[in-house]
């Protein structure tokens, strides 16, 4: 095994459950050069001023490094989250048609109702069971449903895709040393299988087209089409980001305030707070811990470290949300918090174009479990974790319920 | 001292953006105080930007473009009603209607207006159109709803470009004359100019530059315009799009540094008497103001964007009702934006203050891309088109004072990165002698200082 540094502990599945004291000691040390020749960035100001350097690149085929982009390229090419200006850009807009401003202003504001239906049905679920595993009785099924209906994927099929999608996260793993061939590969097959079961899923919509994405993708887009190609790539992407990383903010966000029953009561009473509460979620506990796939395409100086063109750049958003030098008290879950700039979604060119859907979801879902709620326990803490350093989340989190129980009522 | 600024009399003159924003800070700060807001428009306070955009393509009214409240500003309103003077000593603000207003603190805030056609006879012509206020902008409306034969808009800067775009978005003939060489090259220079002329004829605009109109032909009705270049159209519209002349008349005799450049005031809005001395209960901004800012070489500048606007009556407000420690100075980088022929323009820094530009970013091509503005080798102003999200990084760049031009290597950089000359006026002509700079009086006015008789 590699020496011990401070990557590998990130990374190591033993910190799973709070990384945050290697995140002081990552900020405390600057920019840290890993020994395969990585640079880790876990302060606010660098992350923020690299994520809009124009010079950072995102596609990994950048890179001087060896890594997989070898064995990438036997599979799908980059979605646009992988790819730079002008064809990020080309594809991004491409994509934004059918979801967001201008073309779509109110499709994401449209669907509050659905979601709030759909929180309805999942909580309706739950009388009669003592135990509730938040995460697979509900963080992960509401933004499964959602994404589904969006894109216009049956839900019947989330066998198949969960499956795919798990090898997908594991690919995008950067756990250095660890069996450097046999994740990816998987990952390279999984996403090739899901862009085929959703380029034929978009290939039906032709002749039946319907209020969905994928129909929208293969429509009459007049301004611009995406190629058969880019719909597998785009629709593998947007079905993955829009549920791999909502289970976990919802699922964060359970645990947290459970964690801080006198902000919960507070959430409870005064659910106008919520969505307020939602962005210091992100900051505090933010569904996505890094980004691993940054590339300078010149020799970057940043905090008086020259970073050398070519060598993989990893950006610690969740570090950069909890720096003493851009928030106030940063260990503190402050639902209330103004200053509140955080790094949750990213920023500059590639910033979250699923925001404004995740933030719906999240705030639905925390009012949503809270009014369901009477007593609710953690009966596990910490919880099992998932096993992405990236996409950070437990893989369960059983709690019990005063009133299912039986237990004394407030 | 605290408690001592958050009482008395504050009256803003202005009631617009500033004006409003100014109010709603002070009150914020806690200013207990009676504050009067007194407006020559009879409106309350409204948004302009739209004015030229969403309401002559009509998708909005003129009347429908009131500024949201942020909190309420417990104030008296003095509404449809011009200040006439101001007198410093007696601490008094005159009005049209004969009415004098007491203050113990004064914000300026009056903006400006239109320059109107220079030929009176030819300016009232039915068809001739500024467009500044909102009942300009429901009366130009009306008249493109009645789809005139053809609109002729006099001077290509942002709002006369923005009128072009919305008439050829309606389908309507239109010309614009420009004495430039091309549209926008007064704000943002010969290489965006050149992007913005091709733009306005793919469009359809029958551009003509480096012309001016030398009169607008008519009896009571307006029929058509003669150039300079000799030729002539018909037209029944003509928006006179010359920019804008700043509202300080009012304090010709005030003893302020206030003239056709606006009122000069010092980087925490405190407005300059004419001998150059800083006041400190008379506070200017917004368009009227003329600052002094670091990052442009201490240049008193006068910026007529909607973000300086708001930035700035917060600081003024703010140092309104706080004692000196605790002030703050206005040192925003200036920002503005405008949509037009399909294209967001976007910009950040003082374009004009360069003598190099640099397409950093994307192409002319596909009109899509960032230039970046140079003086004397340092980064001093970035404009985008269709491109807003790359801004962030070069305005980083202006508030570092980096090197022009900057680093290379941007993912996508596709034009050649050699800078070429930005072709604005000479920036070394915003400046002027230092009486000017001080008092903002032109040279014509020399001052004397009068010694009191003993």
């Amino acid at each position: 095994m590699a020496a011990d540094t401070l990557f590998h502990r990130i990374t190591d599945y033993a910190h799973r459950a709070d990384p945050y004291p290697l995140y002081a000691e990552l900020r405390e040390e600057g920019v840290v050069r890993q020994e395969d020749g990585s640079y880790l960035v876990g302060t606010y100001h660098e992350i923020e001023a690299l994520l809009h350097d124009p010079r950072i690149s995102s596609d990994r085929r950048k890179r001087t490094v060896p890594d997989e982009t070898a064995l990438a390229e036997q599979g799908l090419p980059p979605a646009f989250i992988g790819l730079d200006d002008p064809e990020h850009h080309r594809l991004r807009s491409l994509t934004m048609r059918s979801f967001g401003p201008p073309h779509t202003p109110d499709r994401i504001s449209g669907m509050h109702d659905e979601i709030t239906r759909i929180v309805k049905d999942l909580l309706g679920t739950f009388p009669g069971k003592e135990r509730l595993d938040v995460v697979d009785d509900f963080a992960y099924p509401l933004p499964v449903t959602v994404i589904c209906r969006l894109l216009g994927v049956p839900i019947e099929d989330e066998p198949r895709f969960r499956a795919w999608s798990d090898d997908i996260v594991a690919g995008i793993d950067p756990t250095p040393g660890e069996d450097p061939e046999a994740r990816p590969r998987a990952a390279v097959e999984a996403r090739k299988e899901m862009g085929l079961y959703l380029g034929e899923l978009a290939e039906k919509r032709r002749a039946h087209p319907s209020d969905d994405m994928l129909s929208a993708f293969v429509g009459d887009g007049s301004g611009g089409q995406l190629t058969p190609l880019e719909i597998m790539t785009t629709s593998v992407l947007l079905l993955i980001a829009g549920h791999e990383t909502t289970v976990n903010l919802i699922t964060n966000g359970v645990l947290t305030l459970l964690r801080h029953p006198e902000e919960l009561a507070r959430l409870r009473s005064d659910p106008a707070l919520m969505p307020r509460a939602v962005e210091e979620l992100l900051r505090y506990e933010p569904p996505v811990h890094m980004l691993p796939q940054r590339t300078p395409l010149a020799d970057i100086e940043v905090a008086g470290v020259t970073v050398p063109k070519g060598a993989p750049l990893i950006l610690m958003l969740a570090s950069g949300n909890r720096d003493p030098r851009r928030f106030r008290d940063p260990d503190r879950f402050d639902p209330a918090r103004e200053d509140n700039q955080h790094l949750g979604f990213g920023s500059g060119i590639h910033s979250c174009f699923g925001a404004p859907l995740a933030r719906l979801e999240a705030q639905i879902a925390l009012h949503g479990l809270l009014q369901h709620l009477d007593a609710p326990r953690l009966l596990e803490d910490p919880p099992p974790y998932r096993r992405s350093p990236v996409l950070r989340g437990p893989r369960h989190l059983l709690i019990e319920d005063g009133r299912s129980g039986g237990r004394e009522r407030r | 001292m605290r408690g001592e600024p958050r009482d008395g009399r504050i009256v803003v003159v202005g009631a617009s953006l500033a004006g409003l924003r100014a109010a709603e800070t002070l009150r914020d700060e806690g200013f207990a105080g009676s504050l009067t807001l007194i407006g020559e428009e009879p409106h309350p306070p409204y948004d302009r930007p739209p004015l030229s955009k969403q309401v002559l393509l009509g998708k909005a009214p003129a009347d429908r473009t009131g500024l949201p409240r942020r909190r309420p500003v417990d104030a008296e309103w003095r509404l449809g009603v011009r200040a006439t003077g101001l007198d410093p000593v007696g601490k008094e603000v005159l009005l049209a209607d004969g009415g004098k207003v007491p203050f113990d603190r004064l914000l300026i805030a009056t903006g400006t207006r239109a320059r109107p056609w220079p030929k009176p006879a030819e300016a009232a012509l039915d068809g001739v159109f500024t467009l500044r206020t909102s009942e300009d902008a429901g009366r130009l409306a009306e008249r493109l709803d009645a789809g005139p034969g053809r609109v002729l808009v006099i001077g290509a800067g942002f709002t006369g470009s923005e009128i072009a775009s919305a008439c050829r978005e309606r389908g309507l003939a239109v010309t614009v004359a420009e004495r430039g060489p091309a549209p926008l090259v007064g704000a943002l220079g010969g290489t965006l100019g050149a992007l913005a002329a091709k733009l306005q004829r793919a469009h359809g605009v029958d551009l003509r530059c480096g012309v001016t109109v030398t009169a607008l032909e008519g009896d009571g009705r307006l029929t058509g315009a003669q150039f300079s270049d000799g030729t002539r159209i018909d037209a029944d519209v003509a928006v006179v799009a010359l920019g804008a002349v700043r509202n300080t008349e009012w304090l010709a005799e005030s003893g302020l540094a206030a003239g056709p450049r606006g009122v000069t005031c010092d980087a925490g809005c405190r407005a300059f008497d004419m001998y150059g001395i800083v006041t400190d209960d008379i506070f200017a901004a917004g368009d009227v103001a003329r600052f002094p800012h670091p990052l442009f070489e201490y240049q008193l500048l006068s910026l007529e964007h909607w973000g300086n606007a708001v930035a700035q009556a917060e600081v003024a407000a703010h140092n309104m009702v706080n004692p000196g420690p605790r002030r703050r100075p206005h040192l925003t980088v200036p920002a503005f934006w405008s949509g037009q022929f399909g294209l967001n323009i976007k910009s950040v820094g003082v374009p004009t203050f360069s003598d190099q530009v640099v397409i950093a970013q994307g192409s002319l091509k596909d009109a899509r891309l960032v230039a970046v503005y140079g003086y004397r080798g340092r980064v001093t102003a970035a404009v985008s088109v269709n491109q807003a999200k790359a801004l962030e990084y070069y305005q980083r760049l202006i508030e570092t004072a980096a090197p022009f031009p900057p680093a290379q290597g941007a993912a996508d950089q596709i034009e050649s990165p050699e800078p070429v000359p930005s072709d604005v006026p000479d920036p070394k002509m915003l400046s002027h002698g230092p009486t000017v700079a001080l008092t903002g009086h032109l040279p014509d006015r020399r001052l004397t200082l009068v010694q009191p008789a003993r």
